[in-house]
């Protein structure tokens, strides 16, 4: 066999063609639908109180996202964006990471940040942008952001963290912090060119960060197969940048917890950036905004319903004697009462003080920032019923 | 006549367009079938096909580039970018290849059959990254025409000349006015030139000058002003770059007061560049210093939004002050 010395490719007299079917990408799956084993699967790292923590934040975030959009239904928030089908996504990879590795989301990731340990309370806060939220009332709804938790607050326009969490990762690196960053995007948000820059960037430097995409079948009504792309999802684009890639089953809790296990092994202690596809599906619409029924089909909502991650860990769970129905209605009980009465009290707090609004655009407010203030309080002053939420206390 | 509200207006000139030349392409983020976010062109992919009206992958830089490309080799491309808040990815392509396409090859090439439409503006509970208005970033870029509608009719008409003007055109829509302005547009095909200020109303005290979804708040302003007996005239910019001088200086010479207003931050906006320009022409014929009624320099917030629009009683308020000088 020939080969070009100096790129060491092999040389070939008549013309190749490579295509999608060059190289075929396989899906990890350890637990099947009906909720057991494969019998030959690699385990992940686990035992029983990492597996009951996991289920029962998928289903605290269950439980969270079904009464929020109840509560935008009834105008008590003004927008929300849940996570339903996805929660194994986001949950069993957080579970797989050590508490100091930062987290990037991209805005549907609630159950990561719940597994960190963010209260019912801090969710509602930033829900109804009151003065207790961390975010200060300055974002919509769900654009969670948290230090204390290394959760780095939400942004809503699409891919812009994925080469941050390049940037990111280098300085774990550099710093010899042995942590890394996970950063997860839909397969939407991987046809900005952000993506294209941070997995490349990523590659280059050896960098300890997991690129976690959460295919869930659709960008708003755009399908994911022949519209957002026509190859084989998003995992090859990962060995066409030189990276360690794997697929597997979004819906499967012990298959997300295993390959970020080894993910985090590889960032962590061989400065590999990974790529991790996780294969889903969108149960809920993109946001309250939206209504799938415009776009897709009841059949393919109930194909999708009968691989449940939820269910399907609750399956597993309760075979093994470590699940029984009165802990699941028991928690599902317990979380509705909390949720109910964190929501009923973070509505009675106020916005934060109109003061707020010149805050943080720079480290410290600036002269004319400062001016603009003083007018715009001479003017509430003016008109307090035109700005009811803050003219009730402007000293 | 038909009662339209703004979207309705917008999608019957894409229609209307459409009709009229084989080679006029719309597209953009779920712009397909689904007929966009806003359902701006709905029925378009069932009328004119899939090739016609289609869905692009989600990538802003990649859909600018692509009808740069098309609008290049003779066709018209009308890309929609979601929310002008997520127009920046396509900067790029937008400064640098857009708007000097005809100038750098020396008119060997050029994108006239290009327009941007994008949904912009605040007051809907957005936050940082639905609300902006990002005008003044591409004022400061020659070569590309910049033009928002204040209402159904003027949408239509302004939008059909968008898409056939010779240059490439960032036309922006507001989004607030949507569903809440309607009013009767023609069924047919009609034109609103490019480049032309509308008077909407004669008076002899003040100009009151705005764009957009701005149009409504300094109607209700004015309203409030001629109840204290301030006789107001009122002018929409309608094309924001280039800009009419003419219509607005010949305005404010004979009211000698000018205020104008601006969803965007205060700073660097585009009222700054039309003060500037007025004060040089009608220097001695000012009564009073051109007011300016705009956002605060800050990013746009979701809870004190509004605290921070500048709505109808701030510029109710600079009237006074200019009339009280």
């Amino acid at each position: 066999m020939a080969k070009d010395k100096k790129h060491n490719t092999e040389i070939v007299t008549k013309p190749k063609w490579f295509d999608k079917d060059s190289v075929t990408i396989p899906m990890l799956q350890i637990l099947k639908e009906d909720g057991s084993f494969h019998k030959d699967a690699d385990m992940p790292e686990y035992d029983k109180e990492l597996i009951v923590k996991i289920h029962d934040t998928m289903q605290f975030i269950r439980i969270l996202d079904e009464r929020m959009i109840a509560a935008q239904r009834q105008g008590r928030i003004s927008f929300y964006l849940a996570s339903r089908g996805e929660e194994a996504a986001s949950v069993a990879s957080a579970a797989a990471l050590d508490f100091g590795d930062m987290i990037m989301g991209q805005y549907r990731e609630q159950g990561a940040l719940a597994y960190r340990g963010f209260t019912v309370e801090q969710f509602m806060n930033q829900l109804f942008s009151n003065e207790k939220d961390l975010g200060k009332g300055r974002q919509m709804p769900v654009h969670y952001g948290c230090a204390d938790l290394n959760f780095m607050t939400i942004s809503s326009p699409l891919g812009t963290q994925i080469p941050q969490a390049t940037g990111y990762a280098f300085g774990q690196k550099m710093d010899k912090t042995g942590k890394c960053t996970i950063c997860y995007f839909g397969e939407g948000a991987a046809s900005e060119g952000d993506f294209h820059a941070a997995l490349n960037m990523a590659s280059v430097y050896k960098v300890p960060v997991i690129f976690f995409c959460r295919n869930n079948g659709y960008a708003i009504s755009t399908p994911a197969q022949g519209e957002q792309y026509s190859g084989d999802g998003i995992a090859p684009r990962g060995i066409g940048y030189g990276m360690k890639t794997i697929r597997i089953d979004g819906n499967d809790a012990f298959a997300v917890l295993k390959a970020t296990q080894e993910a985090r092994r590889l960032a962590v202690e061989e400065n590999e950036p990974v790529l991790i596809e996780a294969m889903s599906y969108r149960m809920s619409g993109h946001s309250t905004s939206d209504d799938p029924t415009g776009y897709r089909t009841r059949e393919e909502e109930a194909d999708w319903q009968a691989k449940d991650p939820l269910d399907r860990l609750q399956k597993w769970m309760m075979n093994e004697g470590w699940l029984d129905k009165d802990h699941v209605e028991e928690h599902h009980a317990e979380v509705k009462a909390k949720v109910l009465a964190a929501l009923k009290e973070s509505e009675k707090v106020p916005v934060p003080h109109v003061d707020e609004l010149i805050n943080d655009v720079y480290d410290k407010p600036t002269d004319m920032l400062k001016e603009q203030l003083d007018e715009l309080k001479e003017h509430i002053r003016k008109y307090p019923d035109a700005y009811s939420k803050t003219s009730g206390r402007l000293d | 006549m038909a009662k339209m509200n703004l979207l309705q207006a917008i999608n019957s000139a894409l229609d209307l367009a459409m009709a009229k030349h084989d080679n006029v392409y719309s597209f953009g983020e779920d712009t397909g079938g689904f007929g966009g976010v806003f359902r701006a062109t709905s029925g378009l992919t069932e009328k004119y096909g899939k090739h016609r009206n289609f869905n692009t992958p989600l990538v802003e830089q990649g859909i600018i580039g692509f009808a740069n490309g098309l609008a290049s080799q003779g066709s018209y491309a009308i890309a929609e970018i979601q929310f002008g808040d997520y127009i920046f990815p396509a900067f790029d392509q937008i400064v640098n290849e857009t708007a000097k396409f005809r100038y750098r090859s020396g008119n060997e090439f050029n994108v006239g059959g290009l327009t941007i439409r994008t949904p912009y503006g605040g007051g809907i509970a957005g936050g940082h990254y639905h609300s902006q208005s990002p005008e003044a970033y591409f004022a400061h870029t020659p070569g590309i025409k910049i033009v928002t509608p204040r209402n159904p009719y003027e949408a239509k008409g302004l939008l059909l000349s968008a898409i056939f003007d010779k240059n490439p055109v960032l036309f922006m829509e507001p989004k607030r006015l949507y569903r809440a302005s309607t009013g009767d547009v023609p069924e047919e095909e009609y034109t609103i030139p490019l480049g032309k200020a509308e008077v909407v109303k004669e008076g002899k005290d003040i100009t009151v000058l705005g764009w957009g979804a701005q149009m409504e708040m300094i109607e209700k302003a004015v309203e409030k002003s001629e109840e204290d007996g301030v006789s107001c005239e009122v002018i929409d910019l309608r094309t924001i770059s280039p800009w009419d001088v003419e219509t607005v200086t010949q305005s404010v010479l004979k009211t000698g007061r000018l205020v104008i207003t601006q969803e965007a931050p205060i700073t660097g906006g585009f009222a700054s560049e039309i003060a500037a320009t007025v004060q040089d022409k009608c220097f001695l014929y000012l009564e009073s210093p051109i007011g300016r009624v705009c956002g605060i320099d800050v990013p746009y917030p979701l809870c004190h939004e509004k605290e921070y629009m500048a709505d109808h009683l701030k510029i109710y308020e600079a009237i006074k002050r200019s009339m009280n000088y």
